[in-house]
């Protein structure tokens, strides 16, 4: 039986014995750091190299039993971050696999930054390889560079003549040869080379860039991966909240007294977000919260439906919205065509439902705070809870844990759920608290993805030709309201809410993208994949529906609105000939298509579905083409992209968030269904060959799915869908 | 009330309400944190045990239900079956997130246990109560059909 106690420790993970060293500063070790900006642009080094000593801003240690700790500064949530942030290192420093340790890094954002989002230190938008590509492997060229320096320094031969190779430097013609750990003490004591002068490595040198390597956020398969869950803090108490029954209500007033009462029960206290149970822990306290009675105040509260929500949103779609692209005269010509078709598509909310239910722990002490969090959002986080508490933001210490799924939710623009934990944690100082939702409190908790409406319409002239696209979009705002709002929203519109239309690239002489950003009481944000969830779908399937009107082959239409997009070409093209595009299919199959580009990484997907005359129809095969740049990790993509493929599923199938009279309908996966194992058969992924700079695979497989999958049944079935999910009433005759 | 339980061969005596799930014993208690809280209602798999080798979802097993039983959690895997399932899993890499897998595991060990060459049917039948949010099912199905291959 496994007890764990953290106190001020970090939370242990891969690799216990290395970073209790680098923690404690026990050991002799060399210790690199670098100032991000200079891995990238060449600024002086602001590194530090003292024997053993852990500097906040190292990516690289090597200790003396030669193992290397590689540290994380992106959550590993499932995509596979640790494994490619350490598989570049790895591969400059020409470690062996086997010696290359993942941990996670502490939070800072002046060293451990996204460097595409400036001083911020967070994951999301597909961006952990792309943004760290250079850096780490400019952190691993470093060590191996002065490993080197180290030997020649010692054998008294030349560098050059020196050869790294799988985590053994040597020298050919002395016949000398060392483990890195031999070389670290030496090593730690010679001035760190300025990035700039590093030599990486050219492509053909890969060892392992482009290669399958296993992944090193390992303790996955047998039960020894430490989640936010499965912290275990002497004296910590657990604390489950009442929150309001519909988005807007407050407390009115509440009788604790028979919670009080009961078993393991600590303390109850309002905050905010509604009425905690402090408890020994989370049975006790789940079984109390049923004894509060609580009156709440509904005045202010939503009272809409979805249905309402959707009626006023294709209202709105009639009218016009704010133009987030124009070219040509969208009006006159489509006024001027001979022939014009018109689509309106909704979206429902969806819930993100990871597997791990949120949860945090926080402790809050006259220092300030500690956190332990599959956390996303580093420097968000410490800067919402610093104001919370009134302290300095690096006065709020995190631990990194695993995430148990995240597809954006553990990136809360607002940091709803830390807050709550932190409400809670400071009414109980000097105590961990262990915030615990239910299911049902996370599925309960909003921030979905937002309905969306869209309105599109085509002209088609005399000679076939698509000469119009216009489209409207309606629906909230994932970032309005939060500290994102001024990065993301330009004069009044939000990328998000038009990511994968306004960049539409079919060449179309007049395109005009409009929208409309609503306000509603339910809180929404950022789903995997943002706003190519719905845009994909709404143009994927609108060009499908095209293709048909005019009697052309959707993938030779595509390909022809597409000369200039080789990338989307590229994957188009390779998706269609794996899938033996054109070739026959059983009674009651269909076949379909769509490609999308999201996050720079571009995706083509064929499905094929086989439909029952009552409906019921099965996604039976996922041929997935993929141009992410260079491949750092083959496998790691293809399993990106079959997760990608099951999370797209779901809204197809069956996942929809709906509110009655303002009351959320789903409360757990009873009623929020998503993809199962019986749901998803073959799934086949081609990855297309790349020299461009690596970009994200976390996200960029979903969009495609849902079109590719509609556009399949609408070949089965001759019908088209205007809504997701699809159900078998929808489908059948 | 105190509650022995016989978990991974040792009997252990802990003080709980009589409703208590097992799952929360295990966790809670016993600070045994292999086995995961997905849905707290036998919806999702993630806290998949094994009474008498049997899969069970614990946060729907009350205590004293489990009493006089053998209880198996991830962390008490011994069998050549369960070794095999591990390897594969290991093999196919299919952990991405991690958080249902213990369960996953849990489930394909009693499928193999009692199905050793089971077809796809027979792995949609014992797997679809185990959500997996990644998605990890393509390689779920090859790494328990290559499980099973390993144990024949
Ligand atoms: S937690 Fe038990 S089945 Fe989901
Ligand atoms: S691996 Fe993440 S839920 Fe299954």
């Amino acid at each position: 039986m496994r007890r764990m106690y953290f106190h001020d420790q970090p939370i242990l993970q891969a690799n216990r014995r290395d970073f209790l060293k680098l923690m404690t500063g026990v050991g002799a070790g060399l210790t690199l750091g670098f100032s991000t900006r200079m891995a990238l642009a060449g600024e002086t080094a602001a590194a530090t190299n003292s024997a053993g000593d852990f500097a906040p801003n190292a990516f690289v240690s090597i200790d003396k039993d030669s193992q290397v700790t590689v540290l994380m500064k992106h959550l590993e949530m499932g995509q596979g971050a640790y494994t490619g942030l350490a598989t570049l290192v790895a591969e400059e420093l020409d470690a062996d696999w086997a010696q290359i340790h993942a941990a996670p890094a502490p939070a800072d954002a002046k060293r451990y930054n996204n460097l595409l989002w400036g001083e911020f230190q967070g994951t999301g938008g597909s961006s952990a390889i792309a943004n760290a590509y250079m850096q780490m492997r400019t952190a691993g060229a470093t060590a191996k560079a002065m490993l080197v320096q180290a030997a020649a320094n010692s054998w008294q031969v030349p560098v050059s003549e020196i050869r790294v190779s799988n985590g053994i430097v040597s020298h050919a013609g002395s016949g000398k040869q060392a483990q890195f750990g031999e070389l670290v003490d030496a090593a730690a004591k010679l001035p760190v080379p300025d990035a700039e002068s590093v030599v990486l490595k050219e492509p053909s040198q890969f060892k392992l860039i482009g290669k399958r390597v296993t992944r090193k956020d390992v303790g996955k398969t047998d039960g020894t991966a430490i989640f936010t869950q499965d912290i275990q803090i002497e004296g910590m108490l657990t604390a489950v909240v009442a929150h309001p029954p519909r988005f807007g209500a407050t407390v009115k007033s509440f009788d604790a007294s028979k919670a009080l009462a009961a078993e393991g029960v600590k303390s109850v206290v309002q905050i905010p977000e509604g009425v905690a149970v402090v408890a020994s822990d989370y049975w006790r306290g789940k079984k109390a919260r049923e004894l509060l009675q609580i009156e709440w105040d509904e005045s202010a509260a939503m009272t809409q439906g979805s249905d309402e929500i959707i009626a006023e949103y294709k209202a709105l779609a009639l009218k016009s919205g704010l133009v987030a692209r124009s070219e040509g005269d969208v009006a006159a010509t489509l006024a001027a065509a001979p022939r014009t078709i018109e689509a309106t598509y909704a979206f429902p909310y969806l819930a993100h439902a990871a597997m791990e239910p949120l949860n945090c722990v926080a402790l809050v002490t006259d220092q300030g705070c500690e956190i332990w969090n599959g956390e996303q959002l580093h420097t968000g986080d410490q800067m919402a809870i610093a104001g919370l508490l009134n302290i300095k933001p690096e006065q709020v210490k995190m631990n990194m844990l695993f995430a148990g799924g995240s597809f954006g939710r553990r990136a809360n623009p607002k940091s709803d759920y830390l807050i709550e934990a932190v409400n809670i944690a400071k009414t109980q100082p000097g105590t961990p608290v262990k915030l615990v939702w239910s299911r049902e409190d996370d599925m309960l908790a909003g921030y979905y993805r937002p309905i969306y409406v869209h309105r599109l319409q085509a002209g088609l002239d005399e000679a076939g030709k698509i000469v119009a696209w216009q489209q409207h979009i309606v629906g909230q705002s994932v970032v309005a309201g939060s500290a994102f709002e001024g990065f993301l929203i330009k004069d009044g519109i939000d990328g998000t809410s038009v990511e994968g239309a306004a960049n539409l690239p079919y060449a179309i002489p007049n395109l005009q993208v409009e929208l409309t950003t609503t306000q509603k009481q339910v809180p929404v944000q950022w789903w995997r994949s943002v706003g190519s969830t719905h845009t994909a779908f709404a143009a994927e399937t609108f060009m499908d529906e095209l293709a048909s009107q005019l009697g052309q082959d959707p993938v030779e239409l595509r390909m022809q609105l597409l000369e200039k997009h080789p990338r989307w070409q590229g994957v188009l093209k390779l998706a269609a000939e794996k899938a033996n595009w054109g070739a026959p299919l059983p009674e009651g199959w269909g076949r379909g298509v769509a490609v999308h580009e999201s996050f720079h990484s571009y995706v083509a997907q064929v499905a094929e579905v086989s439909v029952q005359p009552n409906g019921q129809y099965k996604v039976e095969r996922v041929v997935c083409a993929v141009d992410c740049g260079v491949a750092v990790n083959p496998d790691v993509i293809k399993a990106q992209m079959e997760g990608c493929i099951g999370f797209g599923l779901g809204p197809v199938i069956n996942s929809e968030i709906t509110l009655t009279a303002g009351k959320v309908d789903q409360t757990n996966y009873h009623n929020y269904q998503v993809a199962r194992i019986n749901n998803m058969l073959r799934v086949e992924v081609f990855i297309v060959p790349s020299a461009e700079p690596p970009t994200g695979v976390g996200e960029p497989g979903v969009p495609p799915l849902a079109p590719a999958v509609a556009n399949a049944l609408a070949a089965a079935t001759g019908k088209r869908f205007y809504q997701l999910p699809i159900k078998p009433d929808a489908v059948k005759a | 009330m105190p509650v022995t339980l016989n978990i991974n061969g040792v009997d252990q005596t802990v003080d709980v309400t009589p409703d208590t799930p097992l799952l929360w014993i295990i966790r809670d208690s016993l600070q045994m944190t292999g086995t995961k809280f997905g849905c707290g209602m036998a919806m999702c798999g993630a806290c998949t045990v094994h009474l008498d080798g049997q899969p069970v979802r614990s946060c729907s097993t009350p205590a004293q239900f489990a009493e006089g039983k053998k209880i198996t959690t991830i962390e008490g895997l011994a069998s050549p079956v369960a070794k095999a399932v591990q390897q594969a899993w290991n093999e196919h890499q299919v952990p991405q997130c991690g958080y249902c897998q213990s369960g996953q595991i849990m489930s394909a060990i009693a499928l193999l246990e009692k199905t050793p060459q089971p077809d796809d049917a027979a792995i949609d039948a014992a797997m679809s109560g185990n959500i997996c949010r990644c998605n990890t099912y393509v390689r779920i199905r090859s790494a328990i059909k290559h499980a099973a291959e390993l144990i024949s």
